[in-house]
Order: C-alpha cells, then sequence, then structure tokens
C-alpha cells in the first residue's frame, strides 16, 4: 500500500507535481498514466524517497521509505534501466544490490534467471540493449521479494516478445497478491496489463479510476447510419434525447442517444435500406485524451504517442 | 543478446517463479557491515578501478627505481631546471635523500588514487545507479562510509605494500653508500606514512565526488588542490601569508609526514598527518551532509 497524501514538488520555479493524493491498493496492477513531464518519474523518486516533496508526506506500508528496515523487501523499483555501472557485469550488479540487505547469492542467480538473462550473467551491463537493460532493472526490483513491485516505464524498447513477458510478469506478480505500480505514457499499454488506473497531467491528478470505466467511456456512444433514405428515417427516429447530425454525404447519419440495434429495427419496420449501421466507439487513445486535453505540457507529445515512444527508445 | 530472443523460455514467467525463493524480512535488515559489503564487490568488478589501482602500484614502483637509478648514475635524468615534482616544492629527481628518490612516485600516484576516489562516487551520478543505491540505502550515509571504508583499506594495504617495495628496491638499486635502511631514523615511518597519505587521497576524492558529484569538476578541483595550488600560493600570496597557510594544505601537511627530514617551512610529522587527517574529516562530514540533504 502507497499513501501519496498531498504531494507537491518544485524545482525553483518549476512545479513537477501539485498537491497529488492517491493510493496505490495492494493486489491489483495500478497503471500510472500520463503524458511525458506529467511527473510520473518525479512521483515514483519521491515515493522510494530519492527526492523530497516540497510538501506533503507518502508513506509505504505505513511508513516512510527510510524507515524501512528492508526496503528492498517491501519495495522493487526499477526506475532507469540503463541506471547500471557499465562496467560491471549483469550478476556483479545484482550481487552488490542483495548484499546490502543480505539477501542469498541464491536468490541471485534464480532472479537471473527469472528474467532470463543466465546466459549474458557475466557480461558487461554496459554491452546490453535496451530491452535487456529492462529485464536487468526489472530483476534488481524483484531480487528482494518484494511486496511492491514499482517499475517506471518497464515496456520502453522492449520487443513484442518482451511486451508479452512483461504483461505476463505483472499479472503473475498481481496473482501472487503483490502490489503493483507500473506508469507509462501509452494508454494502450497500460489497459492490457492495469486494473486501476491514476492519470495525472501536469503534476496534478486528473482522474483515479478503473480500467473497465474508461474502456466504458471509450465504448460506443454514437451510431453512423448510411442510408439512400436518410432524411426519412431521421424523421422516423427523430424523438426526444436523439441527437441525429448530417454531414455533407447526405446518406450518412451520426446518432447519438439510440443503440444501433433500436435503429436497424425501426429501419426495417419502416422497409427502409440501410447500408451500414456502425456503432463508433472512441479510441481509449481518445478518451485519454479527453481526459488530459486540458492538462499537457507539450500538446504536440500527445497527439502521436507511438511516435513519442520511438522517440525515447532511439534516445 | 541472440540467445536471449531466441530463447522461447524466456516468456514461460508462471512456471520459473514459482521455483524462487521466498525471502523472510526479518533477516533482510540494511546494516553498515552489508554495505560495506556489497561496496567490496562493486570495487572489485570494475576492471578499469582495479587497472587504476594496478597503475598507481606501477608508478610508485616504477618511478621510485628510476629515481634511485638516475641519482646512482646509471641512466642520465631529466636536464629542464625544476622538473617533475617543482610545483609541490620537490623534485624527487633532483633530492639527495635516498627515501626520497625512492618516494618519487607518489606525486603522479597521488592523481591516480585520488581520481579514482572521485570516480567511486561521481560515476554513480552520471550514470543514475546511485539512484538504486540510495533506493536500496535509503538512510543513505552507509554507502558514503562504505565506499570510504573499502577504497581507504584497500589502497592503505596495496600502497603501503608498493611503497615498501619501492623503497626496498630503490634502496638496491642506489647501493649500500648512497642508500639507507628502514632502521634509520624516520625512514619507516616516511615510507609508511606515503602509503597511507595515497589511501588518504583515495578518500579525498571520494568526499570531492560527494561534495561535486560531477566526474569533470571534481577531478579538476582535486588535480588543483594537489598540485597546482601548493604552487600558486606561493607565486601570488605575499611571502609572510603563504608561511601561515601552505604548510596547512592537504599535500604539503602530506609531506610532513612523507619525508623523512620535513623542511623548515612545513609541519611537523604529527602535525601534518593531523591536518591531513583534519582535511578528511572535514570534507567526508561536508559531503554527508550535503548527500543526506539533496535530491538523488
Amino acid at each position: 500500500m502507497i499513501v501519496i497524501d498531498h504531494v507537491s514538488k518544485h524545482y525553483g520555479k518549476q512545479t513537477a507535481v501539485d498537491d497529488l493524493s492517491f493510493e496505490v491498493k495492494p493486489g491489483v496492477v495500478t497503471g500510472f498514466l500520463g503524458p511525458n513531464g506529467a511527473g510520473k518519474s518525479t512521483t515514483m523518486r519521491m515515493i522510494i524517497g530519492l527526492d523530497r516533496p516540497s510538501s506533503g508526506q507518502i508513506t509505504v506500508n505505513g511508513r516512510r521509505y527510510a524507515d524501512l528496515r528492508a526496503p528492498l523487501h517491501e519495495v522493487g523499483a526499477l526506475l532507469e534501466a540503463k541506471a547500471v555501472h557499465p562496467g560491471r557485469s549483469a550478476r556483479d550488479h545484482l550481487l552488490a544490490v542483495a548484499t546490502t540487505t543480505g539477501i542469498p547469492i541464491r536468490r541471485v542467480d534464480e532472479t537471473l534467471d527469472l528474467v532470463g538473462l543466465t546466459s549474458v550473467a557475466n557480461r558487461r551491463a554496459g554491452t546490453f540493449s535496451l530491452g535487456m537493460s529492462q529485464r536487468l532493472g526489472i530483476a534488481g526490483a524483484l531480487l528482494g521479494d518484494p511486496e511492491i513491485v514499482m517499475l517506471d516505464e518497464p515496456v520502453n524498447g522492449l520487443d513484442p516478445e518482451g511486451i508479452l513477458w512483461i504483461r505476463g510478469l505483472l499479472a503473475e506478480l498481481a496473482a501472487q497478491s503483490r502490489t503493483v505500480f507500473v506508469s507509462s505514457h501509452l494508454i494502450t499499454e497500460i489497459t492490457a496489463v492495469a486494473e486501476h488506473l491514476v492519470i495525472i497531467g501536469r503534476g496534478r491528478l486528473i482522474a483515479e479510476l478503473p480500467v473497465a470505466e474508461l474502456a466504458a467511456g471509450a465504448a460506443g456512444r454514437s451510431v453512423l447510419v448510411r442510408s439512400p433514405d436518410a432524411g426519412r428515417l431521421a424523421d422516423e427516429i427523430r424523438a426526444d434525447g436523439v441527437d441525429i447530425r448530417t454531414g455533407a454525404d447526405a446518406e450518412l447519419l451520426e446518432v447519438t442517444g439510440l443503440e444501433a440495434r433500436v435503429i436497424g429495427r425501426r429501419a426495417a419496420e419502416a422497409g427502409i435500406v440501410l447500408y451500414e449501421l456502425s456503432p463508433k466507439s472512441v479510441s481509449m487513445e481518445q478518451a485519454f485524451m479527453d481526459l488530459t486535453r486540458d492538462a499537457v505540457d507539450y500538446p504536440t507529445h500527445l497527439a502521436a504517442p507511438e511516435l513519442a515512444q520511438s522517440d525515447r527508445s532511439a534516445a | 543478446m541472440s540467445i536471449i530472443e531466441e530463447s522461447g523460455a524466456t516468456t514461460s514467467v508462471p512456471a520459473q517463479s514459482a521455483r524462487i525463493t521466498r525471502l523472510d524480512s526479518s533477516s533482510l535488515k540494511v546494516t553498515q557491515w552489508r554495505v560495506i559489503r556489497s561496496e567490496w564487490i562493486k570495487l572489485r568488478s570494475v576492471r578499469s578501478w582495479l587497472v587504476m589501482i594496478g597503475a598507481a602500484v606501477v608508478v610508485v614502483v616504477g618511478m621510485g627505481a628510476l629515481a634511485a637509478a638516475v641519482a646512482s648514475g646509471a641512466v642520465t635524468g631529466p636536464t629542464r631546471p625544476g622538473g617533475g615534482g617543482a610545483a609541490t616544492g620537490r623534485n624527487p629527481f633532483a633530492s639527495t635523500d635516498p627515501t626520497a628518490l625512492s618516494m618519487a612516485g607518489v606525486t603522479l600516484a597521488q592523481l591516480i588514487v585520488g581520481v579514482l576516489g572521485v570516480l567511486l562516487v561521481s560515476n554513480e551520478y552520471a550514470n543514475g545507479s546511485i539512484r538504486n543505491w540510495f533506493g536500496a540505502v535509503p538512510r543513505r550515509l552507509p554507502v558514503l562510509w562504505g565506499k570510504a571504508v573499502v577504497l581507504t583499506l584497500t589502497l592503505a594495504v596495496v600502497m603501503v605494500a608498493a611503497c615498501l617495495a619501492a623503497f626496498l628496491l630503490g634502496q638496491a638499486i642506489l647501493g649500500g653508500d648512497k642508500g639507507t635502511t628502514l632502521a634509520a631514523d624516520g625512514v619507516l615511518r616516511a615510507v609508511i606514512g606515503s602509503g597511507l597519505y595515497l589511501a588518504g587521497i583515495g578518500l579525498f576524492g571520494i568526499a570531492i565526488g560527494a561534495l561535486m558529484r560531477n566526474t569533470a569538476g571534481a577531478i579538476a578541483v582535486v588535480v588543483a588542490s594537489l598540485l597546482i595550488v601548493p604552487g600558486l600560493i606561493g607565486l601570488v600570496l605575499p611571502d609572510s601569508w603563504n608561511q601561515n597557510i601552505s604548510p596547512y594544505l592537504p599535500s604539503t601537511a602530506g609531506q610532513a609526514f612523507t619525508t623523512v627530514h620535513p623542511a623548515d617551512t612545513l609541519l611537523a610529522s604529527g602535525s601534518g598527518a593531523a591536518v591531513f587527517v583534519g582535511w578528511l574529516v572535514v570534507l567526508l562530514a561536508g559531503a554527508a551532509m550535503l548527500l543526506r540533504r539533496r535530491d538523488a
């Protein structure tokens, strides 16, 4: 359980996190979503005590992170995959991490095996691809058998197989009733793994909701109807609460307030031919953007989230 | 890399994690001793750092032997006026003190160990791994003390041995009439002191690295304070000031206990050692204070 209580963080005049409050509940995968620069990484750094909140406080399992006796057993975090000395082997890196808190060597090798790095365990970390570095970072996070696993953009730089692997791993961790807190700026990625969402923008909480709710919001709210007899159909279904829009295309109607099946039945009863009848669903991206539209630092990044991802992995 | 991508086994997470050892929090307390052991693993697992320690040994032994050979007339030394260690006020190649001759490499070796100390800290800020270590050790200070203990003890053992080797080799080259022995007054103190001085400079590097966090800046400060400031201060300050400041600089305080017969301008051996240790204590205390306060 992580409790973020009215936390703000200022760097000089820049506000990175602004009066943020939310909880990460045990036993579920909580997605931490927001555009680049929204304050996700800053929040995660504050959770494990690397950055000090300008105001407010954060507790992990009821205590400040700095007061935990066995921090790696309570929170396993991956913040930056490349944050390893490039001259040190993967195994020596994990061994040094494990030694700080008395984790047995046996578990270092098991963890290397778990992330699939056994065959390259003695290679210098500087020679690793970004995907391999992500796996090493995840190994470091899992080393202490932590109750809370916190990963910052773990799928960055992973190939499709690696992405599937991460999804499986997160599901497995949640099934072991661990608390999983994972950030992403990609809505489709996060909804594939998370049950619960915390959405921030410009350091402020925008929404905290179950993924199912966001998905419902994204599902068909209007129906596209194409008919050679569009005008007659419009008269047929027009009623209170039904909004019908027509465009330049005279055959096309956009109907809000009636389900597609109702429109189809009414058209059949009136003997009207339909060429097309399709519930128009907005994408998860659209639903996310509707939520965050007013809270974006760099709107162009959001307009092309996939592009932003490839920019980052190339860097 | 190809091994990973070709191996289908990497996706079979559930089967693998079922076999993994579960840990019990009662045995996982972070202790200073555990962090020291972790820092030892970190030091020995980066080859370039071991190479630097080896290079410092080679410099101490090699330059000591070379200086002795020059003094014994076996080879001709540098003829430039005031070459070598002139900036620190000693030119070991021109010395007539047989102990100073065989310790000729210390002036150069101090740069190597000082830079090593800086890198031990500043590298972790540069590559971001300091966040790993502070995440694992949230109280932070054990990490600084761990580095300090591991590097200082390692260098103390290795560099005292190197200085003894340099001394014995140098005296063998000089021969019985020009050379001296460890039993002579102040010699053992100067030789052991040189080794410990180098260990102290490693610690000096750690403190500067932790204070500045930036590799280039910290190395510049180490080089400047060991080599440039002692020479410069004599040029720009009035003599009366210079006499009151110069003996208290880290490198000149070091000379008071690394030379057999400290010059009149230097402190006595004991006071020199105390001033040198004082510098280390103050700098480390400052580093510790900032380490706790600053965002990582």
